[in-house]
């Protein structure tokens, strides 16, 4: 996903459709322009986020996102959970908390960027066996996304204590 | 008469087509109104030349109130009837006021929803109706100014507000007589005012310390089109509270008591204020106090002493910041420009802070407290129709986390904050007592679990729900956030295609029933003839109906309209054109109804046209990454 391309269609889009075009206009094309802009901003949010939009994509494959949900047997992908995660749990007995953060931030970040790869492969040759290993992936991702939250949320504890 | 209007050569609109707009700050201190003239925009003063209007009424009884200066003189005086920082109750109830209530000398009576009345010697008045009074006075002004009436107003809320703050700032314009056109966050004005220059691109942060409120816009600027990444803010925070604390000194050095008087309290404050303003300059200055009992204290107020005093202060406008710059994703590293807002960033630590923190020079060439006014008044330019041409865009998000109470005081997000507005999220409800036709959704605003926790917005009703067996409805209610960050709601059973008729009950403002009241008392009051008024309205109403439906069949109307299509448009315009030189403002609100149900379908055929020209030469393959 070019994110330079996707970010000035959404705003060339925005520029024809947003309310503020319309605010001296009639009822009808008020409301009309709402519901556009409301469903351009929708789907830019869809697009842009990684995990959003492989579900979104594997959706229009026509695989059902709702059936069970996969359990993860990769042993390499719960191992590498319970060290982050015993990593996040030390940081605040760490002597720089912030660096501590910023470490397993990062290791997030190289590991949602080798399941982005791992998607691109898997949908770009889109069969059965791809499909599923892709819905496998989106689910590790949505692991690492809570991760980066908890994170987040550690960060934002540290600094209000810092006050 | 009207001034005469010089265009910019390339101004496609017509001189005599400029619609009078203006962009107001509502300000806890002070108020501005601004309006662009001949291509630039500037804030307009009074008769005496002054361009501040303190945001302060006074209420007397069998008189009309008075607004600004003359009111602030008796501030000290008659202090129980001299509402300032009103800005600070908008949209609150009695136990955020108890919490503030020390600092404002006011008395209070419970109102009908959640929100206090304030208690003077013309009534008992609620906040909306104080804040209607600034607005009024402002209109007044600028339709002296400009030489006519006002079509349109933008008025400016911190970023911060929640959806009871807009909606009753949103109420008070009402009140007043305006059209609102959008309600603008302040820090996206200040953006706008310093945004002039279209080339610039990069990630702004609006820093915006006003008298009472704080926040921090973390804004990117791509060609015109100003996106908010983030936004945050403390709605408790500003120079009013420098003057606290100033003043909490002040009152130790004199030994004068905490529980002073109202009128002492006031002049304590006033005391305090003058000396941090003389201290921007100055590094030390006097101070005189008189005391209740005649006797005076003099002193001094050291530079050193009044850092030591908002420091704290200052280090807790940091606490929204580093959470704003967290929800935009950026460093501070990232940001290219820091612009600062509001009176009290003239305050010298405050300036040393913030370039500190951000690693950038703060911007101040734009007067401080004019800035917001003149972005708002830019916009309203634009929203107007004045400069149909520009390719200014603003996109802004919704500061808190959206509701719903659910089993056990919890509360479940519907609309998380930062999200790009407008937005709608869905969710789906059902019955769970046969024939169940109402059903009670309380909505609230903020980040934690509880609902305790989180503001109360308001209880929307459902009624009209078909009755069915208990589960079996499929209740599909749509929460929608317009552009001015304000909550509609609507509900559909869904198995039967039903809509549900919804009752709003606010927690914290006023019912559109309550509204409608005090707008009949306010005319009968200023002595109007309602039906003038209303006749005047459906016409100015119809000629914008009209000259929209003119230029959009200039434009397109051959491309996109067969003939009979064509046809019927023009009688329905022939019958408005006609309602219109009429009396009758009932037959041209008809009127103007038919037009947009016969143009409806060309409407949209439009919209539908500009997003695929939009589109257009674009293939799916763009997207993907080399």
């Amino acid at each position: 996903m070019d994110l330079g391309v996707l970010d000035s269609r959404y705003r060339e889009l925005q520029r024809t459709v947003h309310p503020d075009r319309f605010a001296s206009a009639g009822e009808a094309e008020r409301s009309l322009s709402m519901q556009q802009a409301t469903a351009i901003n929708e789907g830019y949010q869809t697009l842009k986020d990684p995990l959003k939009r492989g579900r979104y994509l594997l959706e229009l494959s026509g695989y059902n996102l709702g059936d069970e949900p996969h359990t993860i047997r990769d042993t390499a992908f719960l191992m590498e959970q319970m060290e982050l995660r015993e990593a996040l749990g030390e940081v605040r007995g760490s002597s720089d908390p912030f660096a501590a953060l910023e470490t397993i931030m990062e290791r997030i970040a190289t590991d949602i960027v080798s399941l982005q790869a791992q998607l691109r492969e898997n949908f770009e040759r889109a069969g059965a066996a791809d499909l599923e290993a892709a819905a496998g992936a989106l689910m590790k991702m949505q692991f690492f996304r809570r991760l980066q939250e908890e994170v987040m949320d550690l960060e934002a504890a540290l600094e209000d204590e810092l006050v | 008469m009207a001034l005469l209007q010089i265009s910019e050569p390339g101004q496609s609109t017509a001189p005599h087509q400029h619609r009078l707009a203006a962009g107001i700050d509502l300000g806890t201190t002070n108020s501005l109104v601004a309006s662009v003239r001949s291509g630039t925009a500037d804030t307009l003063p009074d008769a005496q030349g002054r361009h501040l209007l303190p945001s302060v009424v006074r209420y007397r009884a069998g008189q009309a109130p008075v607004v600004g200066a003359d009111a602030l003189a008796a501030a000290v005086t008659d202090p129980l009837n001299t509402i300032a920082s009103v800005k600070r109750l908008m949209g609150r109830g009695i136990e955020d006021v108890r919490h503030i209530g020390t600092s404002l000398p006011y008395e209070f009576v419970p109102g009908s929803s959640g929100m206090p009345l304030l208690h003077t010697a013309a009534g008992n008045l609620s906040p909306i109706e104080v804040s209607a009074e600034i607005l009024r006075a402002l209109k007044t002004r600028a339709e002296e100014t400009l030489g006519g009436e006002l079509q349109g107003v933008v008025i400016t809320v911190p970023a911060y507000f929640d959806d009871a703050q807009r909606q009753a700032t949103r109420d008070a314009g009402r009140l007043a007589g305006l059209n609102v056109m959008r309600l603008l966050n302040e820090p996206t004005a200040a953006a706008v005012a310093y945004g002039l220059d279209k080339g610039s691109e990069g990630i702004i942060a609006i820093y915006d310390l006003g008298g009472g409120t704080f926040d921090i816009s973390v804004l990117r600027l791509n060609r015109g089109v100003f996106e908010v990444m983030s936004t945050a803010g403390d709605s408790a925070l500003g120079g009013d509270d420098m003057d606290r604390a100033v003043a909490g000194w002040l009152m130790q050095q004199a030994g004068i008591e905490d529980d002073a008087g109202h009128g002492q309290l006031r002049h304590m404050l006033q005391v305090a204020r003058s000396a941090k303003e003389a201290l921007t300059v100055e590094t030390s200055t006097p101070v005189c106090i008189e005391r209740d009992d005649g006797t005076r204290w003099e002193g001094y107020l050291s530079r050193e002493t009044l850092n030591e005093l908002i420091a704290p202060l200052v280090e807790k406008s940091l606490v929204p910041c580093r959470r704003a710059l967290r929800d935009a994703g950026v460093r501070t590293a990232d940001i290219g420009t820091v612009v600062m807002v509001g009176g009290s960033t003239r305050v010298p630590l405050v300036r040393e802070r913030v370039a500190v923190f951000f690693g950038a020079e703060p911007m101040v060439n734009i007067d401080p407290d004019q800035v917001v006014a003149v972005g708002a008044a830019i916009q309203a330019d634009i929203l107007a129709g004045n400069k149909p041409d520009d390719e200014m865009l603003l996109l802004d998000v919704i500061p808190l986390s959206l509701g719903i109470e659910t089993m056990g005081g919890l509360v479940e997000k519907i609309i998380p904050r930062n999200t790009t507005i407008p937005t709608a999220r869905a969710q789906e409800f059902t019955t769970f007592k046969d024939g169940q036709t109402g059903m009670s959704l309380h909505v609230v605003q903020g980040e934690r679990e509880l609902v305790e926790n989180c503001r109360s917005l308001a209880r929307f009703e459902l009624h009209d729900i078909p009755p069915m067996v208990a589960g079996a409805a499929r209740i599909r209610v749509t929460f929608q956030v317009d552009a001015d960050g304000l909550l509609n709601v609507m509900a559909e059973e869904e198995t039967q295609g039903v809509k549900s008729s919804i009752e709003v009950k606010p927690s914290y403002g006023l019912s559109d029933g309550e509204i409608e009241t005090m707008l009949r008392d306010s005319m009968a009051h200023a002595g109007d003839d309602r039906d003038a008024r209303r006749l005047r309205e459906e016409q100015v109403e119809a000629d914008r109906v009209l000259e929209a439906l003119r230029a959009a069949l200039a434009a397109d109307g051959d491309e996109l309209l067969n003939a009979a299509e064509r046809a019927l448009i023009a009688t329905a315009a022939q019958a408005l054109e006609t309602a219109r030189a009429g009396n009758d403002y009932r037959a041209i609100k008809a009127a103007i109804a038919a037009v947009e149900q016969a143009s409806s379908a060309y409407v949209e055929r439009r919209m539908n046209t500009s997003i695929s020209k939009a589109m257009a030469g674009h293939a799916v393959d763009e997207f993907k990454s080399q």
